[in-house]
Formats: structure tokens, sequence, C-alpha cells
């Protein structure tokens, strides 16, 4: 029986270690319980001890070099036993992306030499993008994966499945499951790296560019996604690496902005015609930004669209989120189903939802689901501005003010009323062309309001 | 002179237990301590307060046992057989600490000791002799606090008409009359054990509740009960005119808008640690205190000074044995370099032992609305309870504060018969952030106290079963 030797998280926050000194050499016999080596942490240095019995067969971190929490480190095993597979898998994060639990790296004294441990599902997809193939091989048990062919994505003989994999108490749980959080991305700091509820407020604060926003609407996954809502795709190569390439360059959200100005004046012919026949036929320039947006919306699931770490999730209705401000700060009330609703009833809840944020009466599901947001600080006079992404989703738009401009039409300078909007896209999810064409789309149905009756 | 990896400044529940962990780990470990091993809890605080406790306990029981058809002859209380008995409990767990010294190869060094540099101390024997020994890690301050009197308010401890817990202790009988001034736990327990003992006890306390930081429920519960069996409570009392005498003590206590003159045999003050600070030579090494006066760690329970420790009551509230003890394995695991599970000083459950019991942990109420926290309350009462009928100890409830959202243990409150024991399970849940489904999905059995816990976890819920 062989025993895995990792980097483990010797204290709370530390990602990666230090290899200082080994304090044992190839070939040394050695105890569970046994320090192996000195590892400075981004605290002290402590020691890296031995989780199982047996012999020191391989160092695989170098005196000197550091490497992240889960790295494997060296081998422990009998003297004679074929430790080949296992070391084939070295220099790459093994399993946990966080901190291997030491039930974890007991669990691995179990393995045998040949059926090397395969990242939890969750981490799969990660793993996979960044571990060259011929390391893949050798991760795959030999013994069974002679046998029915599977995807490599999720190779039977697998470890537990993600759910049990994960120790988390009941209350992160349901903390997490509320704001659309996936356990297996969440560093744990509770006792032998259970998640704890404020491993959750970090991951849900390190998501979430505004901390006020954050608190009243993060909690933005559909409350009960029933099936056929969505579609899940899984990650492509080529999104991955996006994914990962951009995360690295920009925060957590690799954010990138379109602003497009659109003519109004259709728009506002319409609201003209429509408010003659009467006064309950009056819509906002807003009223009738929020259907043209749902409506868009629903011609590009591309874009209505959650980010849920390994995997993308595609949704085929419509909730639309609209940033209310409030005396304590920025709510995100959703009109469910906006797509499919009509303009006046769009006005009418937008002002209901509107109003009973602002008297702090809004029911949970009526501030979380959405699946795409808009803001609007139009009535404060802002040309354009760009909005943070509320995540998961894969954008906001920022509308800004409408006012009449000079603008030059046939070679004519006539006054226009005119608006600005900018739709700030999480790049991981949508690219440059992709938002450019989804704001194409709403430019035609703002420009040509008549085609949202279509 | 003599050298160890690691010295303890006081043997109570931080110091001891700290040593033990240390020397558990492998490292050299020495206590200085000048009284007994096991500090105030073991000699003048809980065990042989419990002691006492129980004794008042029985006596107040014998006054049921023709209800229950056993009738007793002539009830006799002695206060001093009491009093001795509760002295041999806390010399024997003295002892019991000594035992655990040698078997864990830890030395005890009797005397006073004074800091000299982070890595030394030097003690003073009790035949005045000095000797210095060397800390090769850490030295770690667990020297606790003391009782301090009030002497602001005139009523300075004299140990005979003034005294504090550590002179109730050992009296040989009780006084006919008795003011005791802080109705905390130590004031509480005392009002109870004197009580028992037939002393007309007055309980005197400044703030609008007794035991003020439990919850409000819990308070009124426990001084509804006290007032049935005749102990005078007076919250909001201010206190003048202090006049200690020879054998009797007078004072004016206001209280309730109503002045009145108090003449009692002995006050008891039970009000105000002070943390000993003093002669241990924390200046010379330039040890930073808190505000208040403690000393100040960070959360590894390192000083200001590097490689110099305090743990216990002289690093801070809540003053109790268990938060001692904790810090205690904490520090030592620290300088053992290992990486403990850092101390969460939100989840010290509170026990006070007088009867009805009350025991708490996390949120009161008052605290989750100053906090403006959502909450909802499950509160199930023993009077409900099958197995508190049983044994006649109707009083007192559970009280649950959870989440509104979540379900949370915000807040967790018994009053009632072994509640120091029921909160335990609350206790874990918290801990562990069960909510108070976790709770009620445990399955309870029956007969027992511990069903109300569960019941007032489905209170909160709004499905509870039996009331």
């Amino acid at each position: 029986m062989a025993t895995k030797v990792f980097m483990e998280a010797l204290s709370p926050t530390m990602e990666e270690g230090r290899l200082v000194k080994w304090l044992k050499n190839e070939g040394d016999a050695v105890k569970s319980g046994e320090a192996l080596a000195e590892v400075e942490t981004d605290k002290a240095i402590m020691e890296l001890v031995a989780r199982g019995d047996g012999v020191l067969r391989k160092r695989l971190i170098n005196e000197g070099d550091s490497a992240p929490v889960g790295t494997l480190a060296g081998v422990i095993a009998t003297a004679d036993e074929n430790i080949d597979a296992l070391v084939a898998g070295a220099g790459s994060p093994a399993p946990a992306a966080g901190a291997p639990a030491p039930e974890k790296v007991v669990a691995g004294q179990q393995e045998t030499a040949g059926a090397s441990s395969v990242p939890r599902s969750g981490e799969e997809a990660q793993a996979e993008a960044s571990t060259p193939p011929q390391q893949k091989v050798a991760d795959i048990p030999p013994a069974i994966s002679g046998g029915a062919p599977r995807t490599p994505a999720a190779p039977a003989g697998n470890a537990a499945p993600a759910k049990g994999d994960v120790r988390s108490s009941p209350l992160a749980r349901r903390l997490a499951s509320e704001r659309g959080l996936d356990l297996n991305g969440v560093q744990g700091s509770g006792p032998n790296g259970r998640i704890i509820k404020r491993d959750i407020e970090a991951a849900a604060a390190a998501g979430a560019a505004t901390p006020r926003a954050a608190a009243a609407a993060a909690p933005s996954a559909p409350v009960i996604p029933r099936e056929g809502d969505f579609h899940d795709e899984p990650l492509s190569s080529i999104r991955k690496t996006i994914a990962r390439r951009l995360g690295e360059s920009i925060g957590p959200i690799p954010t990138f902005y379109l602003t497009a100005e659109f003519d109004l004046t259709r728009v506002m012919e319409m609201r003209k015609a429509m408010a003659e026949l009467g006064d309950e036929f009056k819509v906002s320039v807003n009223d009738v930004l929020l259907k043209a947006t749902a409506v868009a919306l629903s011609q590009h699931p591309e874009v209505n669209a959650h980010w849920l770490g390994d995997k993308i999730r595609y949704h085929n209705r419509v909730h639309l989120g609209m940033a209310v401000a409030t005396a304590d700060g920025l709510i995100v009330p959703v009109i469910w189903d906006a797509d499919r609703k009509r303009m006046s009833e769009i006005s009418r809840e937008a002002k209901e939802l509107a109003k009973r944020a602002r008297e702090r009466k809004l029911k949970p599901e009526e501030f979380t689901g959405s699946t795409f947001s808009v803001s609007n600080l139009g009535m404060f006079g802002i040309d354009q501005f760009t909005a943070i992404i509320n995540p998961p989703e894969a954008g906001i738009l920022a509308i800004g003010t409408s006012e009449e401009k000079l603008v030059v039409v046939n070679g004519e300078s006539v006054v226009r009323n005119r608006v600005r909007v900018t739709m700030s896209c999480d790049h991981r999810i949508i690219d440059g062309a992709v938002g450019a064409k989804f704001l194409q789309t709403l430019r035609r149905l703002i420009e040509n309001p008549l085609m949202l009756v279509y | 002179m003599a050298s160890f990896d690691v010295i303890f400044i006081g043997g109570g529940p931080a110091g001891y237990v700290g040593a033990i962990r240390a020397a558990q780990l492998g490292l050299n470990t020495a206590v200085v301590e000048r009284e007994g091993l096991g500090g105030t809890c073991v000699i003048w605080g809980c065990i042989p307060a419990k002691a006492l406790l129980e004794a008042a306990y029985i006596a107040e029981k014998m006054k049921k046992a023709p209800e229950f058809g056993v009738t007793p002859g002539e009830v006799k209380l002695d206060y001093g057989v009491a009093m001795k008995r509760s002295r041999a409990v806390s010399t024997q767990n003295s002892k019991g600490v000594e035992f655990l010294f040698k078997k864990n190869k830890i030395t005890w060094i009797k005397g006073t000791a004074k800091l000299a540099g982070k890595n030394a101390v030097t003690v003073k024997t009790a035949d005045g002799k000095e000797e210095k020994h060397d800390a090769k890690k850490a030295v770690v301050i667990s020297t606790g606090s003391r009782v301090k009197g009030l002497p602001q308010i005139g009523l300075e401890l004299n140990k005979k008409t003034v005294i504090s817990s550590d002179e109730a202790l050992t009296l040989e009988k009780t006084p006919k009359s008795i003011a005791i001034v802080g109705a905390g736990a130590v004031g509480c327990e005392f009002a109870d054990v004197f009580a028992a003992f037939g002393s007309q006890v007055t309980l005197l306390e400044v703030m609008p509740n007794i035991l003020p930081v439990e919850d409000a429920d819990c308070s009124k519960e426990v001084e509804r009960a006290f007032k049935k069996r005749k102990i005078d409570v007076l919250t909001g009392a201010k206190i003048s005119n202090v006049k200690v005498g020879k054998d009797s003590v007078s004072m004016t206590v206001e209280a309730g808008g109503e002045k009145k003159e108090l003449k009692v045999d002995i006050v008891l003050v039970a009000a105000g640690r002070a943390p000993n600070i003093e002669e241990i030579g924390l200046k010379e090494q330039g040890v930073q205190l808190t505000d208040r006066g403690f000393i100040k760690i960070s959360e590894r329970m390192e000083t200001s000074v590097k490689g110099l420790y305090a743990i216990g009551d002289v690093a801070g509230p809540p003053m109790l044995a268990h938060k001692g003890e904790r810090e205690g394995v904490v520090v030592a695991e620290v300088i053992a370099g290992q990486h403990p599970h850092l101390f969460d000083y939100t989840n010290v459950p509170g026990a006070t032992y007088c009867h009805p019991e009350v025991a708490s942990v996390g949120l009161t109420e008052q605290q989750c609305k100053d906090r403006k926290l959502e909450y909802k309350v499950g509160k199930f009462p023993f009077m409900a309870s099958g197995r508190a009928r049983t044994s006649g100890e109707t009083e007192g409830f559970v009280k649950i504060i959870r989440g509104a959202k979540y379900g949370e243990i915000l807040g967790a409150h018994i009053v009632g018969s072994h509640a120091t024991e029921l909160i335990h399970e609350l206790v874990v849940a918290r801990t562990n952030e069960y909510t108070v489904e976790e709770v009620d999905l445990a399955i309870h059995a029956h007969p027992t106290l511990a069903e109300a816990v569960a019941e007032a976890s489905l209170d909160s819920l709004g499905k509870m079963i039996h009331a």
C-alpha cells in the first residue's frame, strides 16, 4: 500500500508552500506522524508529516521550490512496491484545488500503487485543462481503463461523487445553494478543510464586485430551476482556456464593455401615441428598454447565461433583474419571464417591484433568480456608465440618460432623442462579437419598437 | 536552575491543561504554582462551589421528599459538614491534577514566578530562595484573576463581615442574614446555597436583571424561582451609606423607586474580578495590556512580546475555566509548531449552577435585536416534558433563537434542572453550524429532558408537537 505525500494546507489561508528542507532522504523508513519536511507557509515554517508507514521512496519537490496545496510532494511505499503510476502524476496539483483534507490523504493510503486518484468530478475540467495528455493517461487507473468506453471527462473508477467528497457544514450548504455557489470551488477553513459559513461568505465576496449589491442580490441563481428551463453545456477546451487566461488577467470576472448609442425617435413616437389613447397606456422609456432587452435576450440565449465554474448554464427563460437603488443600497428585483410579458405588465411590475424594494418589502423569490440584469442611471443624468456584473450572470446592461442630441442623418444634422447603453460582459461566457450581436438585436428592437409585437 | 521547553506561570485550568497538552506533544514542560494545582477553579471556584450547590439541592429536595412517598426523619442542615465535604472534593481534584502532572512528566515548581526575559523566569519559593529557570521555546502567563471587592462603595474585603467567595467557601456555619452584592453566576449560586442552608438572603444587582449576561427570559425565570424560595431579589439596585461594623454591615439600598435600610451579618461581594497582572514583570518585558487591564493577546495567544504567551482570565473575558482550558490547548499546539483551530470565542457556553440551572451559548434575544438580525424563537417549557414531571422539576424552559432565513442557531438558552448538561447538544450544533432542522432530525430518546431541546427546535420552525 502506497501513501501519497501532498503539500498540505498547514494554515487556514495557505495556498502554496515552499519546501524549505527535506528531513528524510529517499530510502529512509518513515512512520506515520513523523516529520518529512519543513514547509514555509504564508505564516510560518511548519512540518509536513507522514500520513502512513513505509519507506520514503520518492521526493517530488526540490528543496527551495514552492508548490500549490494539493501537489504531490512524495510517495511513501514499501521498499519494493511499484510506484511509477503514482510518480507520473507529479508536478500538477492533485485532486483538490483546495486543501486536501487529512481524511483525503488517509484515504490515499487505501489506494494501491496502480490506482492513482483522479480529480473529483468538480475539478475534473480544470485539471484536464492544465494537465498535459500523457499525464492524464497515467491518471486513469489501468485496471479499469480497458473497460467500457468512457469519456475522459468522467472516468468511472473516479473517487466518491463530488457531493460526498466535499466536507461542509449544513449552514454552509444552505448558503451555497442559495447563492448558486459550487462547493467544489470553495476552500474550507473548518476542521480538516470543512467548508463553513465564513468560507461561503468569503467566496461570495470574492465573486461579487460590489459588496452591497452582493449582500442584496448575490443570490441570483434561479430559486427552483426546473428541467427544461435551461440546458447545461460542458465547457469546451477553448472556453476553458479563455476562462482561465482572462480570469488571470482581470479579477475573478474578466469583464469587457460594449457601448452603443440607440436612436429613440420611434420609441418616443410610440409612447406619445400610446399616451394619447389615455393615461392608462402611458409607459416609460425604461419600460420599453426592459421589454426590448428581454426580447433580445430570448433571441440570444448565449448571453442569457450563468457561469457555474465548471459549466455554463444557458437559460431558456428570461428573468430580468432590474437594479433599484434603495436607502440601504442596491437591490435587484426580478421580473420573471420578462420576454413573455406584455409591456403593460412589465411597466406595472417594474413600478411595483421598485416601490417595494425601497420599502424593503421584497420577498426572497422576488430578488433571486435573475438570468440577466439591467441598471438604469438615466434619471440621474448619467450619459453612460459601466455596471458591475451580478454573478453568476453573463452580463449587465447599463442604461444612460435619454436626451436630445444633434446627430447626422443622411448628411443632415438633425435633433434626435438618443440613449447610450453599455453592456458589461463576462468574457468567460460572452466573446466580443457575441455581445456585439446582442446589442445589434437590441438596437433593431429599440429603433423599431414595432418589432416588439412581432 | 533548570531548562525547559515551555514554562507556564500559574497552574489553574488554563495553565495546567496547556501544560498537559504541551507535554503530550513532546515538550519538556514546567508549571510554576504557589498554591495548589487546579487554581481558582479547583480550589476556590467551580469545584467546591458545585459541591456546596449539590448539598443545597439535596436540602431543597428533602422538602419535597414526602410527595414522593419518602418521608425522612428530622432534617438537619450543617453548613460546616457541607463545607468540609466540598473542601475534600476540591483537594481530591487538585491531587488528580498532580497525578496527571506526574503521568505526563510535568515539573511543578512551587513558588511565585517573575519574568526574566521572554525565555526565562525567576521563581521565589516558600522558603525565600530564588532560582532561575530557562524556557527555550516559550513562557505562558496563566496567572488567572482574583476577587477584588468594591472599595469604591465602601465594601472593602475584610474577610469577616465583608467577604468574597473565597471566605464563603470556608465558613463553618451560615450567617443568619447575608447580602450578596452582584447577581452574576457566583452571586446567584451562593444565594442558592445560603438560602438552602437557612440564611435570609438579599441578592443585590445593579443591572436591571439578575444574571445580566444571560437572556432576559432566563433571568426572569430564575428571579421568579428565587423569590418563591424567599430570597429577596433587588435589581437595578443602588447601594450607598455602607457602614461596616464588627459583626454586621448596614447600607442603604435604592431599588424600584424605593429606599430601604439593610442590616446583615455578612456581605458577600460577588462582583468584579481583577486579572493577576502585577508582580510578574510585565512592564519590564514591555507586555501590552488592553484598556480593561488584561494582557493583550493575538489569536495565537501571543502577547505583544514574541515568544511570550498569555491564556485564561489574565488574557481577558469571558473569565471561565473552560475558556482558559481551550486557550491552554491552543497555545500548547501553537508552541509545538502545530496549526490548531483558532479559538472561536462566539461559541463559549455559559453555565450557572443555581436551582434552576441556567446555561446558554451564542446570542441573547436582545443581542439579536441590537444587531438587527432576523430571527425566530422556539421555546419549550419543562412543564410540558414528561421526564421533568417525573422528577418534579418542571421549572424553566429551552429557548432556541434561530436565523429566520437559514435556521442557523443564533443562540440557545436553557433554564431548568440539568440545564448545564443539556446545553451541550446545542453547543455542538452551533459550533458545527447545524441548523435547527439537523437538531430535530437527531432522534431524542424518550423520556428525557433533552427532548425539550428537539421540541424547542421544532417550535422555532412552527411545528412543535408536545405543547
